[in-house]
């Protein structure tokens, strides 16, 4: 083998020619992979997912209804005045996620929640009568101990954040739609 | 082997532990290449290439699909409309099917004109027809998936040539289709073997060059390298002459895929398949045309099914048949215009193919007339001709050397 | 010369592919100039993807579907504004449910349903019509000569049927129809619609708005895919130059009689 014969270049450090192919060649194929990536994002047909509507007419005071939302458990819970008046006199700073009560609803006496523990993605307790509420009378997740208060929020256990509120309108005084 | 010292420290811990530095090493960057390899030798490169292509979008495209007679159809549209990127990955599948097919062709007639196959190469030609054939069952299960017309109605035939084996051929068919009729479980299981096939196939391409780097690459004399002046290093002269070849290659592939998609497929497979029509006038995809032409130039079911397998079988024993020493076309002056016809031949065999067999071929014969012509010259070629041809052929005289007829060439 | 060659086999092959296309018995139709048939691809006309949509959503809608498409897509396409597909979309009605009470429903369809077929199923198309009206979501890939052969068919109705040829009765003839009995009636005549952007609705107008409407349908992907591909194709024409630069002058090293290599082994 002749000394420099499994060298791509002509032997000079800046080898204008060796390192623009190169650099080309490279960025290309870096870019070709980003099709593949991408392909495994939601599809259009997905993200464009039918929004859901909800009668809430016919949920009582002090019950909730769990409904469907992008494959998720959507918590609606149809708050009593007690529930909201603990919810809203909790002193901020106490929280791992301090957010206010009146932030998280639109109407108080509706709270609607993803159904989805913020610790690793069980569903908690706490939308049936007779249900484990919590320390905090609001949700309790039996995975690994996180309960939730009468606004979703987070007071105890591993779970970092509270039970994100979906974007919601309502459509008139008892319907809503989701997403 | 002798131990290689690496100066990249992380290199030389792997290597101490698992010699798989130098083995790259061995093959990719020191391996010894003929000088005078021509642009015919890209065809294998690019082929595994297009086989990378196919595997990598492959394993995406399944990820979409839905192998169901109910949904199948509508998920590959769903992947061209609604997946990111969706048409893009399975235009690559769909046009890499046919590159695939258009390069290994190009090689394998490649090793037919310069003699490749020859002592002491015949296993590797061996293991590649093998591939080939691995080819031809992973294109026919994966064209069944989109489940068109096309594919319901190639399936039911191509399935149904097992039903000629006598006794018990009809026990075959429906083993093979899981119930009465191609269905549900022909589906979910040709998608299972369409899966699984190509990594079979990724395991023979690597047996493939094993044996080719245990005897190196054949050249267009056709003649052993005899001394180190005779070979080159493949690095990095056939690194970059690969990748020059792979530009032309891509640009010419991307125009289909961006430009013409559907341009090698039949308008028929974007009907969804319906299993009490058939489409008038069914044809397989371009790359079986030849062999389906020789499947109907016989007219016993069983003896058209033997007459088309053994053309491909052939190609196992050819080895033996050619008895010529001499390697490459280039001294073989008989020969030279023998692979010209053949070749023509093939290309006759695969129009034919293309055509209804009652057709008539510019006035004369009917197509299935010109298809058993074709076919009999295609069986006369290698089991005449080229055992004849060996014995009485005078060949030309044999260079020296790879090395001075180089030199002969850069003199100029 | 040897390029030439390489270039020439590669035509022969192709060669294949376009013998296993011409086949048949029915007149080639004409070719058309479309703006998405290109060498190179095209795109669609956005006004005549929208008139072609009022075209399809008023007459063809009646007796085909277009299952694969959604309103949504309209959107996508950059032709309608996403209210004017919404407003399109709430004039169908599309089964929804079960409800609570375990019942299925009708409500207005919105833009992520598909577009709605004017019959349940196969059968209620068969019922009605005697034939299957053809779902046309890709009819254009769907027939040989695509576009061409659908605009063919669309002005291609004759009423005086030529000597020889019987038509079924309940059949109408068609000059580009394999076996010129359709079951279709001629859909389309001069004014069938009445343009929103006052376009005249001539009988030929009307077909190449439908049909650039079904092309798009057909490949809702095509504008994308052009764009993206002109793209690479100049990439990788640079790339593919400057290798054969980098080639051309590594080679050169081979006029050393000195280069060798050893078997490693």
């Amino acid at each position: 083998m002749t000394d420099n014969s499994n060298t791509l270049g002509d032997g000079s450090r800046r080898d204008f020619l060796l390192v623009s192919t190169a650099t080309l060649g490279v960025a290309g194929t870096a870019l070709a992979v980003w099709p593949f990536i991408h392909s495994a994002n939601p599809a259009k047909d997905v993200l464009a997912l039918a929004s859901t509507e909800v009668d809430l007419s016919a949920v009582e005071e002090g019950m909730a209804i769990t409904v469907m939302w992008r494959g998720k458990p959507v918590f609606i819970r149809h708050r009593t005045p007690s529930d909201i008046q603990m919810a809203a006199e909790v002193e901020l700073a106490d929280m791992r996620d301090p957010q206010a009560d009146a932030d998280r609803v639109q109407k108080p006496e509706w709270l609607i929640l993803v159904g989805v523990c913020t610790h690793l993605g069980c569903i908690p307790s706490g939308q049936k009568l007779g249900d484990s509420r919590g320390e905090f009378g609001g949700w309790f997740c039996p995975c690994h101990g996180s309960h939730y208060d009468t606004s979703g929020r987070i007071r105890k256990g591993p779970a970092p954040f509270n039970l994100p509120v979906p974007p919601y309108a309502f459509t008139d005084d008892t319907n809503i739609v989701i997403g | 082997m002798s131990k290689r010292q690496y100066n990249n420290r992380v290199m030389q811990w792997v290597e101490d532990r698992l010699p798989i530095i130098s083995l790259m090493e061995n093959s990719g960057v020191i391996y010894p290449t003929p000088k005078n390899l021509n642009y015919w030798w890209n065809y294998g490169s690019l082929a595994g290439v297009v086989m990378v292509i196919m595997i990598l979008t492959g394993i995406f495209l399944a990820m979409n699909y839905q192998a169901h007679p109910t949904v199948a159809f509508d998920s590959v549209e769903r992947i061209v409309r609604d997946v990111n990127y969706g048409w893009l990955l399975r235009y690559l599948h769909m046009n890499g099917a046919s590159m695939f097919f258009l390069l290994v062709y190009i090689h394998m007639f490649r090793g037919m004109y310069y003699g490749s196959y020859k002592a002491p190469r015949e296993l590797l030609w061996m293991i590649g027809v093998t591939i080939y054939l691995a080819m031809m069952a992973t294109a026919f299960m994966g064209y069944v998936l989109p489940w068109g017309q096309m594919s319901f109605w190639g399936a039911t035939v191509i399935t149904n040539l097992f039903s000629a084996v006598p006794v018990v051929g009809t026990d075959i068919v429906t083993w093979m289709w899981g119930g009465f009729a191609v269905d549900f479980p022909t589906l979910n299981r040709f998608f299972a073997w369409h899966y699984l096939l190509p990594f079979i196939l990724f395991a023979l391409v690597f047996l493939h060059l094993w044996a080719l780097h245990t005897h190196k690459s054949n050249n267009p004399l056709g003649i052993d390298a005899k001394t180190p002046q005779d070979m080159m290093p493949f690095h990095p002269f056939y690194t970059i002459k690969d990748l020059y070849g792979l530009g032309f290659f891509m640009i010419f592939y991307l125009y289909f895929v961006f430009f013409q998609p559907n341009f090698f497929g039949e308008v028929d497979n974007y009907i969804p398949a319906n299993p009490m029509v058939t489409p008038p006038h069914i044809v397989p995809e371009w790359y079986f045309l030849p062999f389906y032409a020789m499947l109907r130039a016989v007219p016993d079911k069983l003896g058209g099914v033997i007459v088309m397998f053994a053309g491909v079988l052939i190609l196992y024993v050819l080895p033996w048949l050619d008895t010529s020493k001499v390697r490459s076309a280039r001294f073989r002056p008989v020969f030279k215009q023998m692979f010209w016809i053949f070749f023509l031949d093939c290309l006759v065999l695969g129009y034919v193919g293309a055509k209804s067999p009652d057709e008539m071929f510019m006035g004369i014969m009917t197509m299935t007339t010109l298809g058993q012509i074709a076919t009999t010259y295609y069986f006369f070629h290698f089991i005449v001709l080229l055992p004849l041809l060996g014995k009485y052929e005078t060949t030309k005289p044999l260079p020296n050397s790879i090395a001075e007829e180089v030199a002969k060439k850069y003199a100029q | 010369m040897r390029k030439l060659f390489i270039i020439a086999l590669m035509g022969l092959s192709l060669g294949f592919a376009g013998a296993a296309h011409a086949a048949g018995g029915a007149p080639v139709p004409a070719k058309q100039n479309w703006t998405f048939t290109g060498l190179f691809g095209g795109g669609f006309d956005k006004a005549q993807l929208k008139r072609g949509g009022q075209v399809f959503f008023e007459v063809c809608n009646g007796c085909h579907s277009v299952s694969l498409m959604a309103y949504r897509n309209l959107v996508e396409s950059g032709a309608w504004t996403e209210d004017e597909a919404k407003e399109l979309a709430s004039g169908f009605e599309v089964q929804d449910g079960p409800n609570d009470e375990g019942e299925m429903f009708m409500r207005p369809a919105r833009l992520s349903d598909r577009f709605v077929s004017p019959y349940p199923n196969d059968k209620a198309a068969a019922a009605a019509h005697g034939a299957i009206p053809p779902d046309l979501s890709v009819i254009t890939k769907a027939r040989k000569y695509g576009p061409d052969y659908i605009h063919a068919l669309l002005i291609g109705y004759k009423d005086e049927v030529p000597e020889g040829v019987t038509i079924p009765e309940g059949s109408n003839y068609n000059e580009f129809f394999p076996g010129n009995a359709i079951a279709m009636a001629a859909p389309l005549t001069d004014g069938a619609v009445e343009y929103a952007d006052g376009t005249e609705a001539t009988l030929d107008q009307l077909s190449r708005d439908v049909v650039t409407f079904l092309a798009w349908a057909a490949e809702p992907e095509l504008e994308a895919r052009t764009a993206l591909g002109i793209k690479v194709l100049i990439y990788l024409v640079i790339l593919t130059a400057m290798l054969g630069a980098l080639k051309h002058r590594i080679w050169r090293r081979l006029s050393d009689p000195n280069l060798s290599c050893e078997d490693p082994h």
